[in-house]
């Protein structure tokens, strides 16, 4: 597997002294989808700020493999939607490209087939007030996309969202996932959901926030309500919770 | 991989219902304000109040209408005041706001000026202004301005600093430059705020035209509102000086609902507040 980024003893610590992670150290492939789970207060969050660039690192580094040397093209899909209530959802979408100065008419295209993607393609002109939660979180979805990025960061996108909503945007997920073939780290408090999305799961321990087990969840894609179901699922989901019950413990 | 999982594409949208007794938020105050002028009419002619006291509404309509020629030149003085101290205001404000949300430096430097601004009396500083400033019209100008300045100021500024913060990190991980953050975000954010300090600022603009006027006592053609309604005072004009008094309050009210409307037209599509529930 190619290497897309490194973690070396990554830390960060608070103005006010809060240890929020303490020596990460990982290697992500490219292409992966891997899943930080764990408790409140683990660094899972922080972790993801600190790759996106938005929160500095203390101690530690980030290093970029290959032909990225520097930060390749990162999206972000926050635990809300985020959108911007006074654009329609063709706006929201298009904001990426637009801060990069492509005009509609360029994109026109481009945000289609990112809308179908989410199956929102007739929603286009709509505000997002008009839209459901998971519609807005498809919306988001949609313009993390839309630019074709290398590294997508989701941070607990699910978590305020309905049990049989958030399934069906778990198999969404892993459809754009599977289709656009960037790599996803995936922040997340369900054993659940980390089990049916990931093909490798970090579990963190709280203060200070610390990986504490890497668990490859070695089973094929795609997966489906029959993977779910399956025997297989649950013991994967029993090793994942023996691992975050002893860091807990 | 392959791709054999595609999203689910059974979302409705559920048409939101327009209430359909839009007419009742009309009605309810125009009948309780016909009852509050009937009431006031009868009490004045059962009581056989003098007019030089408490004229009755019927007297001030019938004032109004014979004095509507010089009224109307003092209205269209008092309405130029307010809407150019408003213009200003804004222009003002909006500027200065986005300086001090783009610039910490200059907000400290600047803000307690906005504040003295703020906190003195515009009937204190009115005379000062009248002796400093020749033109009678630029002061009262200036006089309207220091009042109605202040909520444009505030508000944006409050506004600017509103955006949410997700999206402001989206902003950054996008590598928006101030410019574009300043225009597709901190804007759009702003104008719930800024509405809301226009709708303050419109009426504060109004009363400081009015109050200036009365401070600076002043008399001749170019004169507005105010100098009618000390005129009359002290000729003991009393309809007529309620007359004057009806001019200036259906000025405000026409304010009032002109920001009133603007904010529909603005923020109706998508802000809470002025977003029709059906709930």
């Amino acid at each position: 597997m190619t290497p897309l980024l490194q973690l070396n003893a990554l830390e960060k610590r608070y103005g006010n002294g809060t240890l929020a992670l303490q020596g990460m150290s990982l290697d992500v492939a490219q292409h992966s989808f891997v899943s930080f789970l764990g408790p409140s207060g683990c660094g899972k969050s922080t972790a993801l700020k600190m790759i996106a660039g938005l929160s500095p690192v203390t101690s530690g580094s980030i290093e970029w493999a290959g032909s990225h040397a520097t930060q390749p093209e990162i999206s972000f899909v926050f635990q809300e939607s985020t959108l911007m209530p006074w654009a329609t959802v063709f706006d929201n979408v298009w904001l990426p490209l637009r801060l990069k100065g492509r005009s509609r008419a360029d994109v026109q295209t481009q945000i289609d087939a990112a809308l179908a993607t989410v199956g929102l393609s007739q929603f286009a002109k709509v505000y997002p007030r008009e839209l459901s939660g998971g519609m807005k979180m498809r919306v988001s979805i949609a313009r993390a996309m839309v630019t074709q990025p290398l590294l997508m960061l989701m941070d607990e996108p699910f978590a305020a969202l309905d049990e049989m909503t958030r399934f069906k945007l778990n198999n969404d997920t892993l459809a754009v996932w599977q289709a656009s073939q960037f790599t996803t780290l995936f922040v997340t408090h369900s054993v659940y959901e980390a089990v049916y999305l990931s093909q490798r799961i970090v579990v963190m321990a709280a203060r200070p926030g610390r990986v504490i087990a890497d668990i490859p969840i070695d089973e094929p894609y795609p997966r489906s309500e029959a993977f779910r179901t399956s025997e297989r699922y649950n013991r994967w989901c029993v090793q994942v919770s023996s691992a975050l019950h002893e860091s807990a413990a | 991989m392959t791709t054999e999982t595609t999203p689910s594409n059974n979302w409705t949208l559920t048409p939101i219902k327009k209430p359909s007794v839009d007419w009742v938020r009309w009605v309810l105050p125009v009948v309780l304000f016909t009852l509050a002028l009937a009431g006031w009419e009868a009490f004045v002619r059962i009581r056989e109040i003098p007019h030089y006291i408490l004229p009755a509404p019927t007297l001030i309509a019938v004032t109004l209408w014979q004095n509507l020629g010089s009224l109307m030149g003092s209205w269209l003085f008092t309405i130029k005041i307010t809407f150019w101290a408003l213009f200003l205001a804004v222009t003002g404000g909006v500027l200065l706001a986005t300086l001090f949300a783009l610039n910490k430096w200059v907000e400290i430097s600047l803000f307690p000026f906005a504040i003295v601004l703020q906190v003195t009396p515009i009937v204190a500083i009115a005379p000062l202004i009248l002796i400093f400033i020749d033109s009678t019209t630029a002061a009262l100008l200036l006089c309207a301005w220091i009042v109605a300045f202040f909520p444009i100021l505030s508000n944006t500024i409050i506004g600017l600093r509103s955006a949410d913060h997700n999206l402001r990190d989206l902003f950054t991980l996008y590598r928006a430059n101030r410019w574009q953050t300043l225009r597709h975000l901190l804007i759009p954010s702003a104008m719930p705020y800024f509405i809301a300090g226009l709708k303050v600022a419109g009426g504060l603009s109004l009363i400081g035209a009015v109050v200036a006027e009365f401070t600076a006592g002043a008399a001749g053609k170019e004169t507005g509102l105010a100098s009618r309604i000390l005129e009359a005072s002290f000729r003991t004009e009393i309809p007529k000086m309620f007359a004057a008094l009806v001019l200036v309050s259906l000025t405000g009210i026409a304010i009032y609902l002109i920001f009133n409307l603007v904010g529909k037209l603005v923020l109706g599509h998508w802000h809470e507040s002025e977003v029709k529930s059906d709930r």
